[in-house]
């Protein structure tokens, strides 16, 4: 059976919103073992957009900031994004790599550590929603892009231009304990991967 | 996006960070009056869901046209720029899906071909995001990049 956005009840939206919980618990701890630091996180949450409102979330449309993208295959189909504004992705890598001053620019080794910092979150986020779920999914190689939010998040809502006018995420924002690092985990699923998303925490359709 | 706007002279008119949209200007040079599409796929035809007229370059361009045409603009002097349609994430198995943007450039040039309707200036593809500002007074496009800098065409 299809199920569109608009038919999701809220029964639904706190299953997909538990799902979120369950790969982004993981996701943080992973993040606070490699930079070492206490992360919190906020409670996860479903969020149904107009193509519009969807910059909104990261603060505006020509906010600079990092997107890590993955494309995820198996039992669901659809994508994750990991996204830090400019000056949280900086703080990171300057963490990581015990760095005082901070650089201003991001070199080609910089880059590639956020996306190896995307990579392993992704994978802690997966991996513990597919154990929980008993579904076999698998992720893409990540694809790294620094730029304003409105043109990296149309690539989300160019996915689900395809079936209709909103977007559906369910976010989780990340913070490390001293405020300096703020990131979002967006996970993406296709519409099509709704019903199999629900019936893995067993509420039918 | 998928909106569209028209304004009167003396008007800017805006798209924050395109990505793989292509965001199409008809410009009347006569009136002087402009119009944008912010346009997010190629075709309504093979989608069920097509309601939103402007979110496909097909159905779009129609409508600003139309649109334009009821406002007092003439077709013999209406000019189009177009700007966006990047592919902001790199893939190595790269699947259509990724090509979306290149795939918004291609349907858009055809149907403003199909109208007609000729393209005067164009800054589209790349991988990076583009904000675009048109000013109706003397038919600038003022593109602004991170990283690529700003210019007009």
């Amino acid at each position: 059976m299809d199920l569109s956005i608009e038919n999701l009840n809220n029964l639904h939206l706190d299953v997909l919103q538990e799902i979120g919980n369950i790969g982004a618990g993981n996701a943080v701890t992973a993040l606070a073992n490699m930079i070492n630091k206490k992360v919190d996180m906020d409670v996860p949450s479903v969020k149904i957009l107009n193509f519009s409102d969807i910059s909104a979330i990261l603060g505006g449309e020509e906010i600079v900031v990092s997107g890590v993208y993955f494309g995820i295959t198996g039992d669901i189909e659809g994508n994750i994004m990991f996204l830090l504004d400019i000056e949280s992705a900086k703080t990171l890598i300057n963490i990581l790599m015990g760095r005082d001053n901070k650089t201003e620019i991001l070199d080609e080794m910089d880059k590639s550590a956020l996306q190896e910092i995307g990579n392993i979150l992704s994978g802690a986020y997966i991996s513990s929603l597919s154990s929980l779920t008993g579904l076999d999914i698998k992720i893409s190689v990540p694809s790294l892009c620094i730029d304003m939010a409105g043109a990296i998040l149309s690539v989300p809502a160019i996915q689900f231009g395809h079936t209709g006018d909103k977007v559906l995420l369910v976010e989780t924002v990340l913070q490390d304990g001293d405020n300096m690092v703020t990131g979002n985990f967006l996970l993406i699923p296709e519409t099509s991967s709704f019903p199999t998303l629900l019936n893995s925490l067993g509420v039918y359709i | 996006m998928a909106e569209l706007g028209i304004i009167q002279e003396p008007g800017i008119l805006t798209t924050l960070g395109l990505g793989s949209c292509v965001g199409v200007i008809l410009y009347d040079r006569v009136v002087k009056t402009g119009g944008l599409a912010h346009i997010m796929l190629p075709s309504s035809k093979q989608i069920k869901n097509n309601e939103n007229k402007a979110k496909f370059a097909d159905t779009g361009i129609q409508l600003l046209l139309d649109r334009m045409l009821t406002t007092g603009c003439n077709k013999s002097s209406i000019i189009a720029k177009i700007a966006g349609g990047s592919q902001m994430f790199l893939f190595q198995n790269d699947n259509d899906m990724m090509k979306i943007g290149q795939k918004n450039v291609v349907a858009t040039k055809e149907m403003l071909n199909l109208l007609r309707i000729p393209i005067i200036a164009e800054d589209t593809g790349g991988n990076y995001g583009r904000t675009i500002e048109f000013h109706t007074t003397d038919g600038r496009l003022v593109i602004k990049t991170i990283g690529h800098g700003v210019h007009e065409i």
